[in-house]
């Protein structure tokens, strides 16, 4: 905390000058990518993100250049082939698309949507939090009753009315899950803006004339870092869960565009005959929000003072 | 207590109504109305639209209908001889408003929404209980030895099993529970609440292999959550002082940890109730889907395909207020367990 306030040396900084000189002792978030760097599950955890990431991006290169197929390509001759089929390393679907493929464009549109709502809500959920946490009132009051009540309703019940009366396409559904999601954070990020409000660098910057907006960006702010990573990284999990389970159930993303949920859309009636199908798709679920919980869980104890041996 | 639990129910009142206004706007939006359902004859006349989309109020500003649905329209009689002798059953009935519990009738199946949903929810109160008992009695002993021997090995497995547990997805666990004991071993049914088709179900402890692996799933989540938490707390108690004391007068490790030391730490766990039910009944639509389990999430699924809206406004508004009652009941139940929490 006090690596922040020392952005504002009394009559040194000026309204939006530079934030400081650099500075000479560590600050918190240098500490905590120092103590991330050396925690290796977390590190392991971060490369598997990456990878997974990097071959979705590089889905389309790597299924017309490597594999040598067309993932959106139909065969009904060549459905349900079996792994290691010739010219099909995972084998087939019900339809004779590439399993490997259709897994890899379906990484895709799972990882973006998630990454990018997730990004979204945190957004909304930050800006919230710190505005209804400073100013308290009556805004304040009505976000604690619009949380409370979307709180009351099964999410999943609340999702599947949406996207039902909406049928959004991948962006719609971003939009949905990133204008749902955000309460969790807006009540964390609220709880620690009104602690930090005031505390005494607030007050300081407060008696020095600092306007509101400079307090909320400059002091406020830079002290959620760690919250706002850990919820993000915790977030992203959550919601690659969610939208697997919407597309799963139909009213997600929506065939022919693949996501790892509504690859198992048909699944029950195709298990005898292909349960390589089934396995793959989860799988990979499992790995990234796996993962993703893992790197929230590091991010915590890295930015935790009480965690340094 | 009484003025603490009336206090938490008036504070109740303005999220009921925020959920039943956010649940309108949304269905607002949906396509399809019940007069176009009900004019679905096109040999019907003009006039004949008009009068019933007056009568239904369908013309009207969403801020009437909102009303209209709340309280109902049998009141406004007095006022408008068009709705005098209205029928007590069919689509265009007398509206009594879901705060009377009319929460008008299925598009498709022609009946009140409420007694559709009244026949299903047993069904998911069944899983529901089942995953509870099943959650409680292997996540809190889990929990108290992962606290017994912290930092051992069992901690540490069942610490990489909670992450599993919360990372899985629902259905894709459904799924391959269905492949292995239904399909490949045959020793499980693979969906369904009972063999009969027809007639009802004979009592639970004759179909308890229907329940297996929907609980199971439905569990995995509780079983990671209970342990971790349970965890948490019993790791809380060892550093009070009645624990020392007890250590220091010489009383067997095991009473300590068990006698003294659980017990305590199960205070907390009352919190977890609340939402717990909201897990359960969250969880319950995609796996009653997987498994065919004959419940309120089954019946959500059905009638979002078939735009059954009376009966998808009541699904999300009776589960709503359920989990309202569930977070208030754990907050008292908290406060019954803890002496030490004043109202």
């Amino acid at each position: 905390m006090a690596s922040t306030s020392q952005t504002s040396q009394p009559g040194v900084v000026t309204l939006g000058a530079e934030p400081g000189k650099p500075r000479r002792s560590e600050s918190l978030t240098q500490r905590a990518l120092r103590r991330l760097r050396r925690d290796r599950l977390t590190m392991i955890a971060i490369s598997v993100i990456l990878l997974l990431t990097f071959l979705a991006i590089m889905a389309p290169v790597i299924s017309t250049q490597i594999l040598g197929v067309d993932f959106a390509k139909a065969n009904p001759v060549n459905a349900f082939l079996p792994i290691n089929s010739p010219g099909h390393i995972l084998g087939t679907d019900d339809l004779g698309r590439d399993h490997l493929a259709r897994l890899l464009y379906g990484g895709q549109v799972s990882l973006g949507i998630a990454f990018t709502a997730a990004l979204l809500s945190i957004g909304i959920g930050v800006a919230m939090g710190v505005v209804t946490g400073f100013y308290g009132g009556v805004v304040d009051d009505l976000v604690i009753w619009l949380i409370t009540t979307i709180n009351s309703i099964p999410s999943l019940f609340l999702l599947l009315i949406i996207s039902a009366v909406l049928s959004p396409g991948p962006f719609g559904l971003i939009m949905v899950l990133g204008l749902l999601g955000w309460t969790g954070t807006t009540r964390l990020v609220r709880g620690e803006t009104l602690s930090l409000r005031e505390r005494e660098f607030v007050v300081s910057a407060r008696a020095l004339g600092a306007s509101d907006r400079r307090i909320m960006f400059v002091h406020i702010l830079p002290n959620l870092i760690s919250i706002i990573t850990i919820a993000l990284a915790i977030d992203i999990g959550v919601l690659i869960l969610v939208e697997s389970g919407l597309s799963f159930l139909g009213f997600g993303i929506q065939p022919p565009i693949p996501s790892w949920g509504n690859m198992l859309t048909g699944a029950q009636t195709f298990m005898r005959r292909a349960p390589h199908l089934v396995f793959a798709p989860g799988l990979l679920i499992l790995i990234t929000v796996l993962c993703m919980y893992i790197i929230g869980d590091g991010i915590r104890d890295a930015f935790d003072p009480r965690m340094e041996s | 207590m009484i003025k603490y639990i009336i206090r938490r129910l008036v504070q109740a009142i303005p999220t009921f109504f925020g959920i039943t206004l956010l649940s309108y706007l949304i269905m607002t939006a949906a396509p399809g109305d019940p007069v176009s359902l009900l004019t679905f004859d096109p040999t019907i006349k003009q006039e004949e639209v008009q009068r019933l989309a007056a009568r239904l109020g369908t013309n009207d500003p969403w801020p009437v209908q909102y009303l209209r649905w709340l309280i109902g329209d049998d009141w406004m009689e007095i006022f408008r001889e068009d709705l005098r002798g209205r029928p007590e059953i069919g689509l265009d009935r007398v509206r009594y408003g879901i705060l009377r519990g009319d929460f008008g009738n299925s598009f498709f199946l022609k009946l009140p929404a409420l007694q559709l949903i009244a026949e299903r929810l047993p069904a998911t109160l069944e899983l529901g209980v089942a995953v509870l008992v099943v959650s409680l009695t292997l996540g809190i002993p889990i929990g108290i030895l992962a606290a017994v021997w912290h930092g051992g090995a069992f901690d540490n497995a069942t610490r990489v099993l909670a992450v599993i547990g919360n990372a899985v997805p629902n259905f894709w666990l459904g799924l391959i529970l269905i492949l292995i004991f239904g399909a490949w071993l045959g020793v499980l049914p693979m969906g369904g609440r009972c063999a009969q088709t027809r007639g009802g179900c004979p009592p639970v402890y004759q179909r308890l292999e229907y329940l297996v692996m929907p609980v199971t799933v439905l569990s995995l989540g509780g079983i990671a959550g209970y342990s971790r938490y349970m965890r948490a707390s019993m790791l809380e108690q060892i550093n009070s002082d009645y624990i020392r004391t007890a250590k220091a007068k010489g009383l067997p490790a095991n009473m300590v940890w068990f006698k003294h030391g659980a017990r305590n730490a199960l205070i907390p766990i009352a919190t977890f109730l609340g939402p717990a039910l909201v897990g359960v009944l969250g969880g319950a639509v995609v796996t009653e889907q997987i498994f065919t389990w004959p419940g309120l999430g089954l019946l959500l699924i059905t009638s979002i395909t078939r735009q059954d809206y009376p009966i998808i406004m009541a699904s999300v508004v009776i589960a709503s207020v359920l989990t309202i009652v569930g977070y208030i009941l754990s907050d008292v139940l908290y406060a019954v367990v803890d002496p030490r929490i004043r109202f």
